[in-house]
């Protein structure tokens, strides 16, 4: 499909041009590199003092903090830097630039940018969820790396949905910058499985943002915690969440005014 | 002496100024990190009701009480970013600020000391309510409360200069982002950020005791939220001033180290 080759093409050009910068990689390493071991320190602190985590298990616990890296990854290789560009061109006028293209400006706002190097955190990621996987001393059978691979899928989306939905407030509020801060420590509390947090932050953390699909239910996948439910639930409330972002996104392109003539 | 206060006086309140006119986007901020200290609270509060009902010493209203106060001691912990160095040098305006006869950290001190008036403000309803769903245990003394009040301002006071000093990297090389990153991950789990050091093993606390990052966060909180006798109370507010004086004076050594060497275009 023409929006598929051009989002491939849009891909392409953005790790061209970062991967001019070598040294980027390496720098990223260790950053991904220290924010890993900060993460497993944490961890080894709480199974210093109880075996276990409200039901979940050390080597589980370890799978949920590799999705929630790998998770991290995505959003930040594609979904953050677009909504970013996108909120900073709404704000100045310039999205007039991707309006006149003629291709859809919901892919083309989503599409955009690409940070090749944050593929370290995605590959850093899936290293930790194996590991964890091992650990579990579980077969992991092709339907469970399908399951998985098509929930972190569904959550991705859901993900995105809810950044279009935010960013395109700007369509009328203009000044949301500050959301993103509130975003960062949203999707921070991933770290954790969702059911050690308080009811009324467990609902929020499901459906409003929902951190509880992107991370928890893709390390279900893989410690076997998976139920078809859940999966099915997560497959409509992704189809919703898409459906309601291009809605909103509709909305508020009629209230679009831009500074060029 | 009198040009000093002059200008700290000024500056705090073009500062303040500056401050309210953007409540709603403080707001968001300070809410958004609001989730770091909710996580380790919940994550702690489970791990010691699975234990019996407390952890190190710590019950769940216990942890409650100290990531609250967490929450503001972080917000006063907010001084000049050592990223904000590489866009005074890029951008010359550590060249303009050279150019002024009183050293450029007072107008960074002053500055954020203001915005810390209006953050205190602001953080009252949200600890308000933090405390109506955790439920924290706190009673402290007047004394507690009074120490709290200085050792706070020792806390901002010892950050500004390590941050200052960090920043001041950029001097030497382009390439900050990945020492910056390693200072706070060490900051992270010396300084009773992540959890009470309380919780550490032994030889993490012992070496945290000889640095100064946990004067910076814990001691504050703790002087609230702990048990500690005046005698401990006054003995942590010189230790504090002895890492204010220690920080300063290696601040004034690298900073001078820095000027000799920098050459600057624009501004």
């Amino acid at each position: 499909m023409r929006l598929i080759r051009l989002a491939l093409l849009y891909f392409r050009v953005g790790a061209l041009n970062e991967l001019q910068y070598r040294v980027n990689f390496f720098v990223q390493l260790f950053q991904s590199l220290v924010a890993l071991v900060v993460g497993l320190v944490g961890q080894a602190l709480v199974f210093s003092h109880t075996p276990d985590l409200n039901g979940w298990t050390r080597p589980e616990l370890l799978a949920v903090m590799g999705v929630h890296i790998l998770m991290g990854g995505l959003i930040n290789a594609i979904i953050q830097p677009n909504m970013q560009r996108l909120l900073g061109d709404i704000q100045e006028g310039t999205f007039d630039y991707a309006l006149t293209k003629p291709a859809d400006a919901q892919v083309l706002a989503s599409i955009r940018e690409f940070r090749v190097w944050q593929i370290v955190d995605v590959a850093m990621g899936l290293i930790v969820v194996a590991v964890a996987a091992f650990q579990l001393q579980r077969a992991i059978s092709l339907w469970q790396a399908a399951a998985f691979l098509f929930v972190l899928l569904l959550g991705w989306a859901m993900l995105y949905s809810v950044w279009l939905m935010v960013t395109a407030t700007a369509f009328w509020i203009i000044r949301v910058e500050q959301i993103v801060n509130l975003f960062e420590g949203i999707y921070a509390t991933g770290r954790w499985p969702v059911s050690v947090y308080p009811d009324w932050l467990r609902s929020s953390l499901t459906f409003i943002v929902p951190v509880a699909f992107a991370v928890t239910v893709p390390a279900e996948a893989i410690t076997g915690r998976l139920t078809l439910p859940t999966l099915l639930g997560a497959l409509a409330l992704a189809v919703v969440m898409l459906a309601l972002a291009r809605w909103v996104w509709r909305r508020g392109l009629r209230a679009y005014s831009g500074a060029s003539a | 002496m009198k040009n000093l206060l002059d200008f700290y006086r000024t500056n705090m309140k073009t500062s303040f100024l500056g401050t309210l006119q953007y409540p709603v986007a403080q707001y968001f901020y300070m809410i958004g990190m609001m989730a770091e200290p909710v996580i380790y609270l919940v994550v702690w509060s489970t791990v010691a009701r699975a234990q019996g009902g407390s952890v190190g010493g710590y019950t769940p209203g216990a942890f409650a009480a100290y990531y609250i106060v967490w929450t503001l001691v972080r917000n006063i912990n907010i001084v000049f970013t050592p990223y904000g160095w590489e866009w005074l040098i890029r951008q010359g305006q550590l060249a303009a600020l050279l150019m002024r006869p009183l050293h450029p950290i007072h107008q960074f001190i002053s500055g954020f000391a203001a915005e810390k008036f209006f953050v205190i403000a602001l953080w009252l309803p949200l600890a308000a309510f933090l405390s109506f769903v955790f439920k924290p245990e706190l009673h402290p003394s007047l004394l507690q409360m009074a120490v709290f009040a200085v050792a706070i301002w020792g806390a901002y006071l010892i950050r500004t200069m390590l941050l200052w000093i960090l920043g001041m990297i950029g001097f030497w090389t382009t390439r900050v982002s990945a020492i910056f990153e390693l200072y706070f991950a060490l900051e992270l789990l010396l300084s009773g950020r992540l959890v009470p050091l309380a919780l550490m093993p032994m030889w993490v606390q012992q070496t945290a005791a000889y640095l100064p990052f946990k004067w910076a966060f814990q001691f504050p909180i703790e002087v609230l939220v702990g048990q500690m006798p005046p005698g401990q109370l006054f003995a942590g507010l010189g230790i504090q001033l002895l890492w204010i004086v220690v920080s300063t004076a290696l601040m004034q050594v690298v900073w001078r180290m820095g000027i000799r060497q920098f050459t600057a275009v624009g501004g």
